[in-house]
């Protein structure tokens, strides 16, 4: 399944939370979607600074669920590649 | 007609809020939070209930029971992460907290329902809701569950810092209710206001609301670790989709098998209650309407009151039990492909109870074209009423053999084909708009995966007793109207004081005259009938056909299938069946469409792609069959 969110950014530590793998965590950094679509995730919990964990996803890999302050919200991979990860 | 809807009787209108006397309460919070199930029970109404983010989404009114005749009025409004509108759904709320509902007062009251599985997620909502400073309850739902989970949290000192009273609730047990009560009778003092601040940037918000569920002692529960469990399976990339199709081929297995001894007894019920009103009445106009005219149309119906009650059985076990929103992850693939989005299968699966609430439902997709493709492709879906029509016809022509192992029948699986066929149209529809007239930009799926919890039963019950009502109303209604007009016109011109033959009444006379366009497709003047009766809604055709035959001289007793199988041939049954799969019969949904898309265009076109659809399709199958 990691094979299908296959970026190439893995190099130096992922740089969105579509370079996670299933269980892995990250930190938010920011969001780079239009302001309106930023505001409704951070509503949902994906505030800058952060953790958020790579949960299941639908067969295929895509979407996938994210674990973020006590919810699971589903994300599609052309979602996540705009959520950009704190660098390790 | 609008009994489709998944409330007969239950969706009080909107009523004008006039007199001064009469306090309005509304009843907000985030979605999937329980503001429906507390609606319920504070007011025995029977609005929707499931396991999903966007269920309600319209406002609805109801007297609140109440000891001591308060007179109270809630309502009910759909679930809003935070009070800035983005969808046609948030936007109820926001107008009706704000006073610019039309018909509707501005609160008095408010009832803020807060999930308390996920309290600091949800509070920044109470900050921006109690800024209103709108005498306000903060109820913390779910307490069963939080508890069962290890939570905690002081209600006294959240209170003390929200400066609102809070009470720790269970909406779906009834603890906490009466407190409820007491706010709504004005039993509660309010604590001191505090101040609150308001502020617009979601980081300082969510910091606010860490530090308040700290103050208040907030212990948050553990992870669902069944939820995860489940998820391990239904989300797996071979168990998932494999226990999908066992589960959906055991629900038709059930719909034709398990529903069968029921409508046994229901039939033999019908008939014998037809026996009995010939043997009563005096032979003439009146037996022959309430025997041969109302009492074979709406009796025919009445039959497949079990299968759909057994088909609402399952959907609503499969929506409550939040099961819906991960089958709409695995969908969102498909949705993908022809350009819409995973949000659009939550309508698209509930119009395989109803068409009408599943177009009501597309008002929580954001984007005006997909909701508009979404509205256009839901009648394609298999809904409620399509299944006396399919179950007849399968019944009559199609041998019930073992088909796929012991479990899935020959019936059973071409019942299932028909929901593929009608599936398979909207997903190439939508392909076709969104490619075309429909294009837009893609929009991004987000949606928040609910708990699994067990069905409650008092959520199944009622939405059972809700649909027999809506089914009973339908038969005493629309399906008994469309029986006394073909009677009548069955009846006339009198021959020698009599009855006709029904080929040379009215009725058989408007047969035949629209048997050329139908005849390619291999049914004769009596179907025909049933297709322009079935205009109003689906099912009437079963009504139509039960009419029909119990006014023909020569009735047979083996009843309608018996006879339909002298009438069609069996590609004209696999014709028919196509027909009914394309073809937009149901006055209530054209209406719904007009009001939901605002005028007749839409509405139009779908009626008359879908028409053309069905008759092309129709003639096609009725060629390859014969
Ligand atoms: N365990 C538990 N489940 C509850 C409780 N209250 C509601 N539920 C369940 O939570 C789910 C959502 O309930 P609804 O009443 O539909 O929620 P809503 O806030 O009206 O949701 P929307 O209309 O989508 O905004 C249903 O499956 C209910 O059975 C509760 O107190 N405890
Ligand atoms: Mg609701």
């Amino acid at each position: 399944m990691q094979l299908s969110f296959k970026n190439g950014a893995r190099a130096n530590g992922p740089a969105s939370l579509a370079d996670l793998g299933e269980n892995e965590e990250g930190t938010l950094e920011r969001i780079d979607l239009p302001a309106d679509f930023a505001h409704r995730l951070m509503e949902l919990g994906f505030v800058p600074g952060h953790a958020i964990t790579v949960a299941h996803s639908a067969p295929g890999g895509d979407p996938r669920v994210f674990r973020v302050d006590g919810s699971e919200i589903a994300l599609r991979r052309e979602t996540a590649r705009h959520i950009l990860l704190r660098k390790q | 007609m609008g009994d489709c809807h998944e409330c007969a009787g239950s969706c009080a209108p909107a009523s004008a809020g006039t007199a001064a006397t009469h306090k309005l309460v509304a009843i907000i919070g985030p979605p999937n939070a329980g503001k429906s199930t507390l609606f319920n029970r504070l007011t025995g109404l029977r609005q929707k209930v499931a396991n999903f983010p966007g269920v309600t989404v319209e406002h609805h009114t109801g007297k609140a029971d109440l000891p001591g005749g308060h007179d109270v009025e809630l309502v009910d409004l759909p679930g809003v992460y935070s009070l800035h509108a983005r969808s046609e759904d948030e936007r109820v709320s926001h107008d009706v907290l704000h006073g610019k509902m039309p018909g509707l007062k501005r609160p008095d009251g408010v009832i803020l329902i807060l999930d308390a599985t996920n309290l600091s997620r949800h509070l920044p909502l109470a900050a921006s809701v109690l800024s209103l400073r709108i005498p306000t309850l903060v109820v913390l739902n779910m307490a069963d569950d939080m508890r069962q989970r290890g939570g905690a949290v002081d209600t006294g000192a959240l209170a003390d810092e929200l400066g609102a009273p809070v009470v720790l609730a269970s909406a779906s047990t009834g603890e906490g209710v009466e407190e409820v009560a007491r706010f709504l009778t004005g039993g509660i003092g309010v604590p001191k206001p505090v101040e609150l601040p308001v502020l617009q940037d979601v980081p300082a918000c969510r910091q606010w609301a860490r530090e308040v569920s700290r103050e208040a002692g907030y212990t948050h529960p553990a992870p669902p670790v069944w939820t995860r469990r489940l998820d391990a399976v239904f989300l797996h990339a071979v168990w998932g989709p494999l226990s999908f199709v066992l589960v959906v081929g055991a629900v038709f297995q059930t719909i034709f098998t398990g529903a069968r001894p029921l409508m046994d007894g229901v039939e033999w019920a019908v008939a014998a209650a037809g026996g009995l009103m010939r043997a009563v009445l005096p032979e003439g106009v009146l037996r022959s309407l309430l025997v041969d005219g109302v009492w074979s149309g709406v009796g025919a119906v009445l039959v497949f009151m079990p299968q759909i009650l057994l088909l609402f059985l399952f959907i609503t076990v499969l929506e409550d039990s939040g099961y819906l929103a991960r089958a709409a992850l695995i969908a969102d693939r498909t949705m993908a492909r022809v350009g819409l989005q995973g949000k659009s299968f939550i309508p698209l699966l509930s119009a395989y109870a109803c068409a009408v609430p599943a177009i009501m439902a597309t008002r929580t997709i954001e984007n005006k074209r997909d909701r508009i493709a979404t509205i256009l492709i839901a009648p394609f879906m298999t809904c409620s009423a399509r299944l006396p029509v399919y179950t007849l016809i399968i019944a009559a022509f199609i041998p019930d053999r073992q088909f796929i192992g012991p479990f899935v029948h020959t019936r059973a699986a071409a019942l299932m084909g028909l929901y593929v066929l009608g599936f398979a149209a909207a997903v190439l529809t939508a392909k076709v708009l969104k490619s075309s007239i429909l294009k837009s930009e893609r929009t991004p799926f987000v949606l928040e995966m609910p708990p699994y919890r067990v069905p409650s039963w008092r959520t199944v019950g009622l939405r059972l007793y809700d649909r027999a009502l809506a089914f009973l109303k339908r038969a005493g209604t629309v399906i008994l109207g469309v029986s006394v007009v073909l009677w009548a016109l069955a009846s006339i011109p009198l021959v020698d004081g009599k009855a006709p033959p029904i080929e040379q009444s009215l009725a058989g006379t408007l047969g035949r005259a629209i048997e050329p366009l139908i005849a390619p497709l291999g049914f004769n003047w009596k179907i025909g009938i049933g297709l322009v009766t079935s205009l109003a809604a689906r099912e009437v055709i079963v009504g139509t056909l039960g009419t029909i035959y119990g006014m023909e001289p020569d009735k047979d007793s083996a009843g309608l299938q018996a006879a339909l199988q002298k009438d069609l041939t069996f590609a004209g049954a696999v014709a028919l069946l196509v027909f009914f799969a394309f073809a937009m019969q149901c006055m209530s949904t054209l209406a719904v469409v007009r009001r939901e898309t605002g005028g007749w265009k839409w509405p139009a076109v779908q009626f008359a792609y879908m028409g053309a659809l069905a008759w092309l399709c129709a003639l096609a199958a009725y060629r390859v069959f014969s």
